[in-house]
């Protein structure tokens, strides 16, 4: 009986700095943000509890409704062009390094290379190339003869927002070649040998033998750029201003939950309608992750057994 | 042989699309170094020269030391970093050890608990971190940033040591107990043991801490207190069109994840593999 409680003492110790830092960090002020979301200022009271009333100003009054359907509907555009482009192509590099050819590693270790830099360098560096003051932008395009594709393309309103999606695809490609190339290689030789030996050409192989195992990292990477997307903030903060110019195209969650709860040039700080963008930006991400988990885990383990 | 044929093609076709791509992927980084050592007129009349004696000049870094206290930044970055990493393979290699070596009630339920931090980012809280901040005075400390920093790494760092501790075997750690040994001792002794998924936590944990800008521009935006990567976003902004400058600060950012990584490729592959697969 000792014994026992003795042991459980240690449990204890062992948990308690980990779980008191992160509970004190990370889970209370989560749930403090949640709590101001549902609370506002008034003409007495510094707060005061108001129930949903800060969520349906953000829906229904103009002047929020307006800048918050913008930057859902630009995040979501962001998102899209992260899925088409990134996670595909991503796995066609993976797919390639997954040959074995000579110089796998370094060609690797070169394409991975952007995602380890900080997303304000990388943000600065295109606006740099893309800036036609410096003119890199337009002397490469006339290297290739696509002088036709020499625009201020961060510049124009129709362009800015697929530009910076397109330089977060540069930037994080790294990421989904990695994971899918760890999926690659663990499949057994044998199960791509015999499908060889069958007479299955390499695009067979792929697609009925290595793409269906690798279906689970599929999972993982779709909701990674899922979370990463609706809470980016700094490509578009570094590169266009937390205005996320030009004339808001550039907007999206990330910024305008910045300007919301910290304020900018004009607009004052707003804690509580911030943390109602910050609580409406915490149900996506917990919708995303949650349809992985039910609908695209499940569905895979059904498959499985 | 029109088989072999078809397939040296093949290697041929995969050669160009990664050569391609990974000119495509250094390009940009290579032209700002480049760039940072010519002369004004240069970087603009031939930006993809090399520069040579006559173009050859260090006026961007001259600018940079003379402005900015890049040192300092770099200092900022550094405490901070190190400190959030040793925190978080501190406290979660022992929170690890007690999830991977005790069976009690609570354990999958502390394991799940520590699982909403993976997928939930910490920075939705930040209107709730940035009030706490406040009232406890760290606002404009290295301390809010890496108690923060400690925060966020540690359901990932938990998760990915659990694993690896878990397939520790049990009679090394039943014979210690035979000896006498308590069980902080055999704490202890299994650290070595998990050293590579050590590696791979602060690899993973690493960059995202050096990289960050949104805390250090909310909780610590005072100039003794700016990290190097907001120090560059501010230096960036007030200098724009000075080339020379902008494209020494750059340089001067680019250096320390590019040598990190470097260091620790091997961990950080390892780690981003072992953290989402599992």
């Amino acid at each position: 009986m000792r014994k026992r409680r003795f042991v459980r003492v240690h449990i204890l110790v062992f948990l308690a700095p980990a779980l008191l830092i992160y509970t004190a960090f990370m889970i209370y002020p989560l749930f403090d943000s949640l709590w101001l979301s549902v609370n506002n200022k008034s003409a007495t009271a510094s707060q005061i509890f108001v129930g949903i009333q800060n969520y349906q100003t953000l829906f229904s009054q103009e002047q929020w409704s307006k800048p918050f359907w913008n930057a859902l509907r630009n995040n979501a555009v962001f998102f899209v062009i992260h899925m088409l482009v990134q996670n595909p192509v991503g796995l066609l590099f993976a797919a390639l390094l997954g040959t074995r050819i000579r110089g796998n590693s370094i060609y690797r270790s070169i394409i991975f290379t952007p995602t380890i830099l900080s997303v304000v360098i990388v943000g600065f560096v295109w606006k740099l190339i893309l800036n036609p003051a410096w003119g890199i932008s337009r002397s490469v395009l006339a290297t290739f003869g696509l002088s036709v594709l020499d625009h201020p393309w961060l510049g124009l309103e129709s362009s800015a927002l697929v530009t910076l999606s397109l330089i977060s695809v540069w930037q994080n490609i790294g990421i989904p070649m990695m994971l899918f190339l760890a999926a690659l290689i663990r499949i057994p030789e044998e199960l791509v040998e015999a499908a060889r030996v069958d007479g299955a050409g390499v695009w067979k192989i792929f697609w009925k033998i290595q793409f269906p195992l690798i279906l689970p990292t599929v999972g993982i990477v779709a909701v990674l750029t899922f979370v990463g997307n609706f809470n980016a903030f700094e490509l578009i903060y570094a590169t266009q201003g937390a205005l996320a110019g030009p004339n808001f195209a550039s907007d999206i969650l990330g910024t305008f939950f910045f300007r919301t709860f910290f304020g900018y040039q004009l607009q004052p700080a707003d804690p509580f309608m911030g943390s109602a963008v910050a609580g409406i930006m915490l149900l996506i991400i917990l919708t995303g992750v949650l349809i992985y988990l039910f609908g695209w885990q499940r569905r895979l383990q059904q498959i499985q057994f | 042989m029109a088989k072999s044929y078809s397939q040296i093609w093949r290697v041929i076709a995969t050669h160009a699309t990664l050569l391609a791509y990974s000119a495509f992927a250094l390009f940009p980084v290579l032209l700002i170094i480049l760039n940072s050592f010519k002369d004004r007129l240069t970087i603009f009349s031939s930006p993809f020269a090399l520069p040579d004696a006559e173009t050859f000049t260090l006026d961007g870094y001259q600018t940079l030391s003379s402005t900015a206290h890049f040192e300092l930044f770099f200092l900022n970055s550094f405490l901070v970093t190190a400190s959030s990493l040793a925190l978080i393979v501190v406290v979660s290699s022992m929170a690890a050890f007690a999830l991977a070596e005790y069976k009690f009630s609570l354990n999958f339920l502390t394991g799940l608990y520590l699982a909403i931090g993976i997928m939930v980012p910490i920075r939705l809280g930040t209107v709730g971190i940035l009030r706490m901040m406040v009232s406890l005075h760290l606002v404009n400390t290295l301390w809010s940033l890496i108690l923060i920093y400690t925060a966020q790494g540690i359901p990932l760092a938990v998760f990915v040591l659990t694993a690896f501790m878990r397939q520790l075997p049990r009679d090394l750690k039943d014979a210690a107990r035979i000896d006498g040994a308590s069980e902080y001792r055999i704490y202890w002794l299994t650290l070595p043991l998990v050293r590579p998924a050590i590696g791979s936590v602060l690899a993973i944990s690493m960059l995202p801490i050096w990289n960050d800008l949104w805390f250090p521009l909310i909780l610590a935006p005072g100039e003794s207190t700016k990290t190097l990567v907001l120090g560059a976003q501010a230096f960036l902004g007030e200098f724009v069109n000075d080339y020379n400058a902008v494209l020494a600060a750059l340089t001067l950012a680019i250096l320390p994840p590019v040598l990190l990584y470097f260091v620790f490729s091997r961990q950080l592959i390892r780690g981003i593999t072992a953290g989402a697969v599992k």
